[in-house]
Protein backbone atom coordinates (compact mmCIF):
# COMPACT_ATOMS: atom_id res chain seq x y z
CA UNK A 1 0.00 0.00 0.00
CA UNK A 2 1.52 3.31 -1.10
CA UNK A 3 1.05 6.39 1.05
CA UNK A 4 -0.67 9.36 -0.60
CA UNK A 5 0.92 11.76 1.83
CA UNK A 6 3.54 11.52 4.52
CA UNK A 7 4.84 13.59 7.39
CA UNK A 8 7.83 12.95 9.65
CA UNK A 9 9.17 14.67 12.70
CA UNK A 10 11.72 14.02 15.42
CA UNK A 11 11.40 15.45 18.89
CA UNK A 12 13.39 15.09 22.07
CA UNK A 13 11.78 13.09 24.87
CA UNK A 14 10.91 16.18 26.87
CA UNK A 15 7.41 16.26 28.35
CA UNK A 16 6.73 19.69 26.80
CA UNK A 17 6.76 17.87 23.43
CA UNK A 18 3.72 15.73 24.32
CA UNK A 19 1.29 18.52 23.40
CA UNK A 20 3.44 19.62 20.43
CA UNK A 21 3.50 16.11 18.90
CA UNK A 22 -0.23 15.48 19.24
CA UNK A 23 -1.02 18.94 17.83
CA UNK A 24 1.22 18.31 14.78
CA UNK A 25 -0.23 14.88 14.01
CA UNK A 26 -3.83 16.02 14.47
CA UNK A 27 -3.15 19.00 12.17
CA UNK A 28 -1.78 16.59 9.51
CA UNK A 29 -4.87 14.35 9.94
CA UNK A 30 -7.20 17.30 9.24
CA UNK A 31 -6.85 16.76 5.47
CA UNK A 32 -8.96 13.59 5.96
CA UNK A 33 -11.78 15.79 7.27
CA UNK A 34 -12.21 13.90 10.55
CA UNK A 35 -15.05 14.73 12.94
CA UNK A 36 -14.29 16.11 16.38
CA UNK A 37 -14.38 12.71 18.05
CA UNK A 38 -11.96 11.20 15.52
CA UNK A 39 -9.49 14.06 15.85
CA UNK A 40 -9.64 13.78 19.65
CA UNK A 41 -9.08 10.02 19.40
CA UNK A 42 -5.93 10.59 17.32
CA UNK A 43 -4.64 13.27 19.69
CA UNK A 44 -5.22 11.04 22.70
CA UNK A 45 -3.59 7.93 21.19
CA UNK A 46 -0.53 9.92 20.03
CA UNK A 47 -0.22 11.55 23.43
CA UNK A 48 -0.20 8.12 25.10
CA UNK A 49 2.46 6.74 22.75
CA UNK A 50 4.73 9.79 23.08
CA UNK A 51 4.31 9.80 26.87
CA UNK A 52 5.35 6.14 26.96
CA UNK A 53 8.60 7.05 25.19
CA UNK A 54 9.29 9.77 27.77
CA UNK A 55 8.23 7.89 30.91
CA UNK A 56 9.42 4.38 29.99
CA UNK A 57 11.76 4.19 26.97
CA UNK A 58 14.00 7.09 27.99
CA UNK A 59 13.42 6.98 31.75
CA UNK A 60 17.17 7.33 32.34
CA UNK A 61 17.59 10.47 30.24
CA UNK A 62 16.67 12.29 27.06
CA UNK A 63 16.47 10.59 23.67
CA UNK A 64 14.88 11.10 20.30
CA UNK A 65 11.30 10.17 19.40
CA UNK A 66 10.72 9.53 15.67
CA UNK A 67 7.16 10.14 14.52
CA UNK A 68 5.79 9.41 11.06
CA UNK A 69 2.23 9.82 9.84
CA UNK A 70 1.04 8.46 6.50
CA UNK A 71 -2.26 8.85 4.72
CA UNK A 72 -3.56 6.07 2.50
CA UNK A 73 -6.46 5.61 0.14
CA UNK A 74 -9.83 4.94 1.80
CA UNK A 75 -9.18 7.63 4.42
CA UNK A 76 -6.75 5.66 6.55
CA UNK A 77 -4.06 7.29 8.68
CA UNK A 78 -1.13 5.29 10.04
CA UNK A 79 1.07 6.82 12.72
CA UNK A 80 4.39 5.33 13.81
CA UNK A 81 6.02 6.39 17.06
CA UNK A 82 9.51 4.97 17.46
CA UNK A 83 12.16 5.31 20.14
CA UNK A 84 15.64 3.92 20.66
CA UNK A 85 15.13 3.46 24.37
CA UNK A 86 15.18 0.50 26.76
CA UNK A 87 12.58 -1.62 24.96
CA UNK A 88 9.75 -3.67 26.45
CA UNK A 89 10.55 -7.06 27.93
CA UNK A 90 7.02 -8.45 27.85
CA UNK A 91 4.74 -6.64 25.40
CA UNK A 92 1.67 -8.71 26.30
CA UNK A 93 2.07 -7.82 29.98
CA UNK A 94 2.76 -4.16 29.18
CA UNK A 95 -0.50 -3.98 27.26
CA UNK A 96 -2.62 -5.30 30.12
CA UNK A 97 -4.90 -2.57 31.50
CA UNK A 98 -3.72 -1.11 34.82
CA UNK A 99 -0.25 -2.71 34.48
CA UNK A 100 2.52 -0.20 35.10
CA UNK A 101 6.17 -0.53 35.97
CA UNK A 102 6.68 3.01 37.20
CA UNK A 103 3.93 3.20 39.85
CA UNK A 104 3.29 6.66 41.26
CA UNK A 105 0.38 8.25 39.48
CA UNK A 106 0.62 6.42 36.15
CA UNK A 107 -2.70 4.66 35.65
CA UNK A 108 -1.28 1.89 33.46
CA UNK A 109 -3.90 2.61 30.81
CA UNK A 110 -1.75 3.98 27.98
CA UNK A 111 -2.03 0.95 25.69
CA UNK A 112 -5.70 0.39 26.64
CA UNK A 113 -6.46 3.95 25.50
CA UNK A 114 -4.46 3.51 22.26
CA UNK A 115 -6.34 0.26 21.56
CA UNK A 116 -9.70 1.76 22.30
CA UNK A 117 -9.18 5.01 20.37
CA UNK A 118 -7.71 3.55 17.16
CA UNK A 119 -8.66 0.64 14.87
CA UNK A 120 -5.37 -1.21 15.14
CA UNK A 121 -2.20 -1.04 17.20
CA UNK A 122 0.98 -3.02 16.70
CA UNK A 123 3.93 -2.92 19.07
CA UNK A 124 7.40 -4.12 18.14
CA UNK A 125 10.16 -3.95 20.69
CA UNK A 126 13.67 -5.20 21.26
CA UNK A 127 15.11 -4.88 24.76
CA UNK A 128 17.99 -2.43 24.72
CA UNK A 129 17.21 -1.28 21.17
CA UNK A 130 13.82 0.42 21.28
CA UNK A 131 10.14 0.22 20.52
CA UNK A 132 7.90 1.06 17.58
CA UNK A 133 4.19 1.60 18.12
CA UNK A 134 2.04 1.75 14.98
CA UNK A 135 -1.46 3.17 15.24
CA UNK A 136 -3.94 2.85 12.38
CA UNK A 137 -7.28 4.59 12.16
CA UNK A 138 -9.87 4.87 9.44
CA UNK A 139 -11.55 8.24 9.27
CA UNK A 140 -15.22 8.18 8.35
CA UNK A 141 -16.07 9.77 5.02
CA UNK A 142 -18.77 12.25 5.79
CA UNK A 143 -19.49 13.23 2.22
CA UNK A 144 -19.95 11.31 -1.02
CA UNK A 145 -17.02 10.75 -3.35
CA UNK A 146 -18.08 13.76 -5.38
CA UNK A 147 -17.97 15.94 -2.29
CA UNK B 1 -2.97 24.45 32.16
CA UNK B 2 -4.23 25.93 35.37
CA UNK B 3 -6.41 25.03 38.31
CA UNK B 4 -8.56 27.36 40.36
CA UNK B 5 -9.55 26.16 43.81
CA UNK B 6 -12.75 27.23 45.55
CA UNK B 7 -13.53 26.28 49.14
CA UNK B 8 -17.09 26.42 50.49
CA UNK B 9 -17.55 24.88 53.93
CA UNK B 10 -16.40 21.28 53.68
CA UNK B 11 -16.41 21.23 49.87
CA UNK B 12 -13.30 21.86 47.82
CA UNK B 13 -13.95 22.47 44.12
CA UNK B 14 -11.06 22.41 41.65
CA UNK B 15 -11.84 24.11 38.33
CA UNK B 16 -9.41 22.60 35.81
CA UNK B 17 -8.53 24.57 32.69
CA UNK B 18 -6.54 23.73 29.55
CA UNK B 19 -4.95 20.40 28.66
CA UNK B 20 -4.14 17.57 31.07
CA UNK B 21 -1.23 15.33 30.12
CA UNK B 22 1.86 13.89 31.80
CA UNK B 23 3.58 17.29 31.44
CA UNK B 24 0.88 19.33 33.17
CA UNK B 25 -0.49 16.77 35.66
CA UNK B 26 2.13 17.32 38.37
CA UNK B 27 1.34 20.98 38.94
CA UNK B 28 -2.41 20.31 39.05
CA UNK B 29 -1.86 17.43 41.47
CA UNK B 30 0.26 19.55 43.82
CA UNK B 31 -2.32 22.37 43.85
CA UNK B 32 -5.23 20.04 44.61
CA UNK B 33 -3.31 18.09 47.24
CA UNK B 34 -2.37 21.33 49.02
CA UNK B 35 -6.05 22.33 49.12
CA UNK B 36 -7.06 18.89 50.45
CA UNK B 37 -4.41 18.99 53.16
CA UNK B 38 -5.32 22.52 54.21
CA UNK B 39 -9.12 22.17 54.19
CA UNK B 40 -9.78 18.49 54.95
CA UNK B 41 -12.93 18.45 52.79
CA UNK B 42 -15.71 15.85 52.97
CA UNK B 43 -16.22 16.32 49.24
CA UNK B 44 -13.81 17.12 46.42
CA UNK B 45 -15.36 18.27 43.14
CA UNK B 46 -13.18 18.16 40.03
CA UNK B 47 -14.74 20.38 37.37
CA UNK B 48 -13.61 19.47 33.82
CA UNK B 49 -15.83 21.79 31.81
CA UNK B 50 -12.91 23.97 30.66
CA UNK B 51 -10.54 21.09 29.92
CA UNK B 52 -9.85 20.84 26.19
CA UNK B 53 -7.82 17.63 26.24
CA UNK B 54 -6.97 14.82 28.60
CA UNK B 55 -5.06 11.54 28.20
CA UNK B 56 -4.57 8.73 30.72
CA UNK B 57 -2.37 11.02 32.85
CA UNK B 58 -5.68 12.59 33.89
CA UNK B 59 -6.94 9.17 34.98
CA UNK B 60 -3.86 8.84 37.18
CA UNK B 61 -4.63 12.29 38.59
CA UNK B 62 -8.24 11.34 39.44
CA UNK B 63 -7.30 7.93 40.89
CA UNK B 64 -4.53 9.46 42.98
CA UNK B 65 -6.87 12.07 44.48
CA UNK B 66 -9.48 9.36 45.14
CA UNK B 67 -6.89 7.33 47.07
CA UNK B 68 -6.05 10.38 49.19
CA UNK B 69 -9.71 11.15 49.90
CA UNK B 70 -10.89 7.66 50.88
CA UNK B 71 -8.39 7.62 53.75
CA UNK B 72 -10.51 10.30 55.46
CA UNK B 73 -13.85 8.99 54.21
CA UNK B 74 -14.35 11.92 51.82
CA UNK B 75 -16.11 11.68 48.47
CA UNK B 76 -15.15 12.62 44.94
CA UNK B 77 -17.41 14.10 42.27
CA UNK B 78 -16.46 14.78 38.66
CA UNK B 79 -18.52 17.35 36.83
CA UNK B 80 -18.66 18.96 33.40
CA UNK B 81 -16.64 16.28 31.59
CA UNK B 82 -16.64 17.04 27.84
CA UNK B 83 -17.38 13.99 25.59
CA UNK B 84 -13.72 13.05 24.89
CA UNK B 85 -12.87 13.25 28.58
CA UNK B 86 -16.04 11.41 29.61
CA UNK B 87 -15.09 8.63 27.17
CA UNK B 88 -11.65 8.15 28.72
CA UNK B 89 -12.98 8.35 32.30
CA UNK B 90 -15.56 5.65 31.45
CA UNK B 91 -12.86 3.50 29.84
CA UNK B 92 -11.00 3.59 33.15
CA UNK B 93 -14.16 2.76 35.15
CA UNK B 94 -13.94 5.98 37.18
CA UNK B 95 -17.74 5.91 37.73
CA UNK B 96 -17.10 3.07 40.22
CA UNK B 97 -15.02 5.43 42.37
CA UNK B 98 -16.73 8.77 41.92
CA UNK B 99 -19.97 10.37 40.81
CA UNK B 100 -19.37 11.18 37.14
CA UNK B 101 -21.31 13.80 35.23
CA UNK B 102 -20.92 14.60 31.54
CA UNK B 103 -21.01 18.22 30.34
Amino acid sequence: MKAENKFSMTVLSRSANESFARACISAFALQLDPNLEEINDIKTAVSEAVTNCIVHAYKEGIGKIYITAEIFESNIIRIKIRDKGCGIENIEKAMEPLYTTVGGERAGLGFAVMQSFTDKITVRSVVGKGTTVTLTKKISQRFGVNG
Amino acid sequence: MSVEINVTGEVVTAYLKGEIDHHSAKEIRDNIDNAIELNMPTLLVLDFKDVGFMDSSGIGLVMGRYRNLVKSGAELHITGAPPQIYKILKLAGIEKLARLEER
